[in-house]
């Protein structure tokens, strides 16, 4: 009963393709784009989770200069207030603090050989691949000793090694940094690209003090960067650091800060709030779509029924009652809608690949949001189906007949 | 008093339409008996009440006053989910402009009935041939309406009214649209039917000779019935 039912609504489905199809472009068009925005939006949520994956769990980031209410700082670049020693009495003296290590940085121009590449260059202490989750592939990193002398060594990221290199092998080759000359020791695992498109690859790190006297020519750190022992006790070492610097710093109770310290994991949570509001931009935008979708199935499926009415006539004449009828044109309606939809999740899954392939966006295509849009599509024919088709059982049979 | 045997009994069948103010009386108290098995030929002048009469038997219409039996059961008091079962399993309805479903085989038509009782797939299939070939389009099964002749669409009607073994077969006019050489084997289709398989006939016509195949004739007039004759012969 069933199946011959599907079987008559395909063929009247079928007999007005062009008028069918047309119908349906609502549905298609509406869940096509749904699927595509969610395959982006999904895509671009699943890129500031790996992002801050890669931050390095449980970081917190101490800056020079104060913090204002709305998270502006004040003063950055000028001030000079983070010493070494600051990140030393860090690690050492706050419990909730696991390591710390200063970091500074400038992109300069690098010769290698024959090759020329303008990279960033990090000063960093031994510690900050543990604290920033980095690992070496080949070689060491910078090790303690390598700070006391201020040695001229030199970790490489995966792009500089195949933009300075090609295919021989950095270890123990020597490049040039402002004429300096620094041996290689390894070269870092790739990272690849952050949420914005920066390639964490393409960076040199140097000994902090190599960058401090050797190429900066300055004796203040640009940063620290510090791990926490556990995600719980974030607050308790932002609180820690903050009591211990202004201490070290000689800052009066009435007087600001004259550092911050930032909650990177904060950060990247603020920027998946935003596609938390574009979740629901989305939503609101399928809902239209799909009623604007449905309404159009209403109107020809009334048509239909008009057109038809014969036809309704000849059926309750022979014995089909009121739900008989009914059923016929629910499951047209709903048979439309969710053919719209099925069309509409290839649209979509297709475009989101054409976006992933030509504008190399992320996208991740959820397997639960497409047996939704399926599911919803469906509920969209019952909706806007039901009325026509109870229209459509309520004929009266010799009125139907007589019908012209 | 009702006679129990009868097929069809009607009392004080009256019914009247009304358009806007103005009612029209179409039937103004019929009283009839028509037994198992009678073959009845229904004649009158046009607009004298014999197609709002052959809807209410065919429980397609209600009347609006008076009493109709079908099997000794009152259909008046039925409901239009049972109205549909009746129309399904008792009765088969021919009309005079065929009304098959267009676009549709010649064999999804006369299973068209069977769709509505639940009978499977391969079951319908093989009613709606054998009952094809009975009335002789057993070589047509896949035409479309718009591929067969006035005779042969009305053949396929009767086969679609015949299919669910119906006690009675109601056709109004179903030869006025045919030539009188098709309608002739129209005719004696419906006799064969009557004859060999018993099945209760009524019949609307306008052509004498049309209603001499049948054993009782009927003339209406201006919602009366006017004469009741029964020839229990019938044509040859
Ligand atoms: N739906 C309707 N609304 C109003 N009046 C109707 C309706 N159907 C029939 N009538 C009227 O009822 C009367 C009987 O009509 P009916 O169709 O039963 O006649 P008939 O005997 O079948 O005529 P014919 O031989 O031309 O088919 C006519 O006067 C007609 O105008
Ligand atoms: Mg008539």
């Amino acid at each position: 009963m069933w199946l011959m039912t599907l079987r008559i609504a395909l063929r009247a489905l079928r007999r007005n393709k062009l008028r069918s199809f047309l119908t349906m472009l609502g549905i298609i068009i509406g869940v096509g784009a749904v699927i595509a925005m969610v395959a982006i939006g999904e895509g671009a949520k699943a890129l500031v989770k790996a992002q801050i994956a890669s931050l390095g769990t449980n970081v917190l980031v101490i800056v020079p200069g104060a913090s204002m209410p709305g998270g502006v700082r004040t003063g950055f670049g000028g001030v000079r207030t983070l010493l070494d020693s600051d990140a030393r009495a860090i690690a050492e003296e706050v419990p909730a603090v696991a390591l710390a290590s200063p970091s500074l940085r400038r992109t300069e121009q690098v010769v290698a050989a024959n090759q020329n590449w303008a990279t960033l260059i990090q000063g960093v202490s031994p510690e900050f691949p543990q604290i920033r989750g980095w690992q070496v592939e080949e070689g060491r990193f910078i090790i303690d000793g390598d700070l006391d002398n201020a040695a001229k060594v030199a970790v490489i990221g995966r792009t500089v090694a195949d933009n300075l290199f090609g295919n021989e092998d950095p270890i123990d080759a020597v490049i040039r940094i402002r004429n300096i000359p620094f041996r290689i020791v390894g070269i870092l695992e790739a990272k690849g690209q952050t949420g914005h498109g920066t390639d964490q690859d393409d960076t040199i790190m140097v000994p902090y003090t190599t960058m401090q006297k050797r190429i900066m020519r300055i004796t203040w750190v640009q940063s620290i960067h510090v791990s926490v022992v556990s995600a719980e006790r974030m607050k308790e070492a932002q609180d820690q650091i903050t009591a211990l610097l202004r201490q070290r710093h000689r800052i009066q109770a009435d007087q600001d800060d004259d550092f911050t310290v930032r909650n990177l994991t904060d950060i990247a949570a603020a920027s998946s709030g935003t596609t938390q509001v574009m979740a629901v931009l989305l939503g609101s935008i399928a809902s239209i779509s799909l009623l604007v979708g449905g309404i159009g199935i209403m109107n020809i499926m009334l048509v239909s029924v008009t057109e038809r009415t014969r036809e309704i006539g000849i059926r309750m004449a022979v014995g089909a009652r009121s739900r008989d009828i009914m059923l016929q044109f629910i499951v047209e309606a709903v048979v439309m809608a969710a053919l719209g939809g099925a069309l509409g999740i290839v649209l979509g899954v297709g475009s989101s690949d054409m976006i992933h392939r030509f504008m190399e966006w992320p996208v991740l295509i959820r397997p639960d949001i497409i047996a939704f849009a399926l599911l919803v599509s469906g509920g969209v024919g019952v909706f806007f189906g039901f009325y026509p088709a109870q229209k459509a059982s309520r004929l009266d049979p010799i009125e139907a007949l007589r019908y012209e | 008093m009702i006679q129990v045997n009868s097929l069809i009994s009607i009392r004080n069948l009256e019914k009247i339409y009304k358009m806007g103010d103005v009612e029209v009386p179409a039937l103004c108290g019929i009283n009839l008996d028509i037994e198992k098995g009678e073959f009845v030929a229904v004649m009158g002048a046009s607009g004298s009440g014999k197609s709002t009469f052959m809807n209410i038997l065919g429980c397609l219409d209600r009347p609006t006053r008076g009493t109709y039996r079908l099997e000794g059961q009152e259909v008046g008091s039925l409901s239009s989910n049972q109205w549909a079962y009746l129309r399904n399993h008792k009765i088969g309805f021919v009309f005079q402009g065929f009304n098959l479903l267009a676009r549709t085989s010649a064999l999804e038509n006369v299973e068209l009935p069977m769709m509505y009782n639940g009978l499977q797939s391969r079951e319908r299939h093989r009613r709606a041939l054998e009952t094809l070939s009975w009335v002789g389009l057993g070589d047509r099964i896949d035409h479309m309406p718009n591929q067969l002749s006035g005779g042969q669409q009305q053949r396929v009607a009767v086969a679609r009214a015949l299919v669910n073994r119906p006690s009675l077969i109601l056709a109004d006019e179903p030869t006025g649209n045919l030539d009188s050489k098709t309608g002739a084997e129209i005719m004696e289709l419906f006799q064969n039917l009557n004859r060999r398989e018993g099945i209760t006939l009524v019949l609307v016509t306008h052509e004498a000779d049309i209603a001499e195949y049948a054993n009782r004739q009927i003339h209406f007039r201006d919602g009366l019935i006017t004469s009741d004759e029964r020839s229990n012969e019938g044509k040859e």
